[in-house]
């Protein structure tokens, strides 16, 4: 059996699991639509005011990006949870002693998480449209490029941290640690070029300040540019290292 | 070597050994293992808690890389192909491995393809061992509303439905009422019958281990500290137990007695004589014509076989039973 024959049925295992959960599909596509339900109305003040930094009637491209980085960060990056269930309840040894390789072990819930983000970027798009975003179409769709992207990286470093932390007592307050100071850093709630040098300095080094700036500049109307370029390069580099890393704590024997 | 059909072992474990390092403290789960399977056995895997057999398991199903010492799973080194032992084998952890949002026939039928059975053969798999553990009228039921024991028949069967050669159970029968505890050993035995399947259990049952097993390995402290037919291992512990209750003066009958065949032991209290002796039946025999001839007073006889737990009680000094909690 191949590794994608094998990674898509863990995938359909995991896809059906989530379908089935009663809170999983509707707080997944409820939750984006309740992000701008609840920033919208004040975007639209912005947007017809124009504040620092920011051009009016551009505030929508501004933030749709950061709150789909956001929808990425509180799910793909805490889908680890899910190992640890698995790992407590035996399910992942079961699977371990199964010839399937290690990596589908992995690629098939990497898979998962990364679906799921790319329907709540679907919702989080349609509902923004509804709330005046107005961006060229291959902008839009550059959008889930670049969100699939975050969630295969996000997702695959939570399921390795999650087999070696192992405990979701451990994990959760680690991972809201990391998340938080990401979060700002990036420039998705404010936009950097208000900060001082040297947070600028500090925001560089972490990989959503140039996602997120990719995907702006993705949504104004420039694919080719080298903010674009530099967004999508950081964010396929960091999926890799990511999946890398995850996949080489998926096939640790002595765990 | 194999001219008379006397296979080459399914596994083969040499100085097998794993150390687990917790907390900077380190614990010798397993020392220096050493043991032979034969294609077709039902072994047994016997020893109180903390023994190191689930260990030894982990390190067959690969699932522990073992800190010293070699093995081979049918055919395939264990540190050298992985991937190789793993689908050569099933496995049924002693803790279990069901999700309670699964569902029954699904979870197998999944099991089944990811060892690369065809979706239509799977589904009839799934079937067929739903049948024979009784699980047929639970197929469609998230795993959390199962019982105790309908959960565990579920762990079985998912170790079971891609029919492996070799099947590892580590103690399936715990939670098990006795029915299906008696249709588990059925099933195992049609296993080993019908297809020829090598099955390596452990049990904290005597009556398990007795019924069902070929051979048995006792294992304590890390160490295989004896194995064996559980026959053999039970003549060679105490030899069979005849008392002799009788009307006379039973110390005469004592200076009569011991002259028989084979005797390990013989004491008086009150008016029974109390004999240790290799094959009981034969002794036996011996005895009553003895005692007839020297017109003893015999007014009844007791013949006792050890069971394992004496065994156990020997070996390692502590009932299993007891150890048991
Ligand atoms: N993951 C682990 N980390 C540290 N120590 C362990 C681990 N697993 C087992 N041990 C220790 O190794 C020893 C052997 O354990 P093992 O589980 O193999 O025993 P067992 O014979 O299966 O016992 P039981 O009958 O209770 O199932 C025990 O002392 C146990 O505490
Ligand atoms: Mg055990």
């Amino acid at each position: 059996m191949s590794v994608i024959s094998e990674s898509l049925l863990i995938f359909t295992r995991q896809m059906r699991l989530s379908l089935r959960s009663p809170a999983w599909p509707v707080i997944g596509l409820f939750q984006p639509a309740l992000y701008l339900a609840f920033l919208g109305p004040l975007l639209v003040r912005v947007a017809g005011a124009g504040v620092d930094g920011l051009p009016a009637g551009a505030a929508w491209r501004f933030f749709v990006p950061g709150l789909l980085i956001q929808l990425g960060l509180f799910g793909p990056l805490f889908a680890g949870l899910s190992i640890i269930a698995d790992l407590r309840s035996g399910v992942f040894e079961r699977m371990r002693v199964t010839p399937v390789s290690r990596f589908a072990l992995l690629a098939g819930r990497v898979m998962r998480d990364t679906v799921v983000l790319l329907a709540q970027t679907a919702v989080l798009l349609a509902v923004a449209y509804g709330f005046g975003l107005r961006a060229p179409l291959p902008g839009l769709l550059l959008m889930f490029v670049f969100v699939a992207a975050i969630a295969i990286g996000l997702s695959a470093l939570s399921h390795g941290l999650g087999l070696l932390v192992r405990s979701e007592e451990s994990f959760t307050p680690l991972l809201n640690a990391a998340a938080v100071p990401l979060l700002l850093l990036s420039g998705i709630l404010l936009p950097m070029t208000l900060a001082p040098r040297w947070l600028d300095v500090v925001s560089r080094l972490t990989p959503f300040r140039y996602v997120v700036d990719g995907m702006r500049t993705a949504l104004y109307g420039d694919y080719t540019g080298s903010v674009v370029m530099a967004g999508a390069a950081v964010a396929v580099a960091t999926a890799a290292v990511c999946l890398l890393l995850g996949a080489r704590l998926f096939a640790r024997r002595n765990t | 070597m194999t001219t008379s059909g006397a296979a080459v072992p399914i596994i083969q474990a040499t100085g097998l050994t794993h150390t687990f390092t917790v907390g900077g403290r380190t614990v010798e789960a397993v020392r220096g293992v050493d043991f032979e399977v034969r294609p077709g056995e039902i072994i047994g895997f016997l020893g109180p808690n903390g023994a190191g057999k689930t260990t030894t398991l982990r390190i067959l199903t690969t699932l522990l890389k073992p800190t010293a010492g070699r093995a081979t799973v049918v055919g395939v080194d264990v540190n050298a192909d992985p991937a190789g032992v793993r689908r050569r084998i099933g496995y049924v952890a002693q803790s279990g491995g069901t999700d309670g949002n699964c569902r029954v026939a699904e979870e197998l039928i999944l099991q089944a393809r990811l060892y690369g059975i065809a979706r239509h053969d799977a589904v009839r798999r799934a079937a067929d061992l739903c049948d024979r553990l009784d699980l047929t009228g639970l197929a469609d039921r998230p795993m959390k509303t199962l019982s105790g024991g309908q959960r565990r028949r579920t762990d079985i069967a998912l170790g079971l439905v891609h029919q492996p050669s070799l099947v590892f159970l580590d103690e399936p029968s715990v939670g098990l009422d006795p029915q299906s505890r008696s249709d588990l050993w059925a099933h195992i035995r049609r296993l080993r019958d019908e297809l020829g399947t090598t099955v390596f259990l452990t049990t904290h049952y005597l009556d398990e281990a007795d019924a069902l097993c070929d051979r048995i390995l006792v294992m304590n402290h890390g160490r295989v500290i004896a194995e064996g037919t559980p026959d053999a291992l039970k003549r060679r512990i105490s030899g069979d137990v005849i008392s002799l209750t009788l009307g006379g003066d039973a110390d005469r009958a004592k200076a009569v007695l011991a002259e028989c065949p084979g005797l390990d032991e013989i004491a008086v209290s009150g008016q029974t004589v109390r004999l240790t002796a290799e094959g009981g039946e034969r002794a036996l025999v011996w005895l009553l014509r003895t005692a007839d001839r020297a017109d003893l007073d015999l007014r009844s006889v007791n013949i006792a076989r050890p069971t394992l737990d004496d065994v156990f009680l020997a070996l390692t000094g502590s009932s299993l039973s007891e150890n048991d909690s």
